[in-house]
């Protein structure tokens, strides 16, 4: 009953804020309403006991992801008044697309029979222990590709955005290294008394 | 609580995803949020299995999701902020140089 009580305050939480992000008039207020959708869905993953996911979403999903959301929307100077001018003409489309595809949700769900929640077999370990057996043998594999699709995040994430400003004096050191003395150095005999030409 | 519970919220926040994309069709960011609130529902059905069935593979795999989801993000920002610096905008339907 307790537990009834929990799941129905995250999830009104959660919903009510998803409707925040997409509603919201401030971008800013966008992203904060996707950290409390994000922090509050990591509550429901404890109620499934999924502590592990629910540590994960707190930690990646809200201190990085959203972070990064929120780097973007406050470093681009863009009008988001302009960008929403004629949102509300694409409204019918959208709210006649989202209750087809609810009701469908619907009518599949009904179809769904699941016993009460089932104990897994074999001895009780943690809900950590549990993904790290599974994850570093059966899974190995694709956890391996799963470091690498990061990797490639990483590095196209630095490509696309890096650039090269023209007219901005910077050190180059392979051209440093690369001077000899003879185009570095003129020796010059100066005459006593004329002073050094050009 | 059942797991009818946690599927019905799960729907509920992907129908909102969807609606999302269609409200704000013309910024990017909005529609990167959208996205991000579709993969937090299909994560909360993969758990909501994953309990109700006793199999903890249900949650590797939002790991993977969620793996995934990262990257997404940081490449659809990074190709965004390159976007803008050429174009000073971030108008979804703006976005037409290739004529696709």
């Amino acid at each position: 009953m307790a537990a009834d009580l929990v799941f129905y305050f995250f999830s009104v939480i959660v919903v009510g804020a998803a409707l925040g992000v997409i509603v919201s008039r401030n971008q800013v207020h966008s992203v904060l309403f996707l950290i409390l959708a994000f922090f509050n869905t990591a509550g429901l993953f404890v109620l499934l006991q999924a502590e592990f996911l629910a540590a994960l979403l707190v930690i990646v999903y809200m201190g990085a992801v959203a972070v990064l959301f929120l780097f973007v929307v406050m470093m681009l100077d863009v009008d988001f008044e302009e960008l929403r001018r004629g949102a509300m003409q694409h409204l019918p489309m959208g709210i006649a697309v989202g209750a087809v595809l609810l009701v469908e949700f619907i009518f599949i769900l009904n179809g769904v029979h699941v016993d009460g929640p089932a104990q897994a077999a074999g001895v009780p370990v943690t809900n950590t222990m549990a993904i790290g057996q599974l994850m570093y043998t059966r899974f190995l594999f694709p956890f391996e590709i799963a470091s690498l699709i990061l990797l490639v995040a990483l590095i196209g994430a630095v490509v696309l955005t890096l650039r090269k400003r023209k007219g901005v004096k910077r050190q180059d050191i392979s051209s440093q290294i690369a001077r000899t003395r003879e185009e570095a150095v003129k020796l010059v005999q100066v005459a006593s008394g004329e002073g050094a030409k050009p | 609580m059942s797991l009818h519970h946690f599927l019905v919220l799960s729907a509920i926040l992907f129908t909102i995803g969807i609606v999302g994309i269609f409200l704000n069709r013309r910024n990017m960011i909005i529609i990167l949020m959208s996205i991000e609130l579709i993969l937090l529902a299909v994560n909360i059905n993969f758990v909501a299995f994953s309990h109700y069935l006793g199999d903890v593979s249900g949650q590797i795999f939002t790991f993977f999701v969620m793996t995934v989801a990262a990257a997404e993000a940081a490449i659809g920002l990074a190709i965004l902020v390159a976007f803008f610096r050429n174009r000073s905008t971030i108008d979804v339907e703006e976005i037409d140089s290739l004529k696709g």
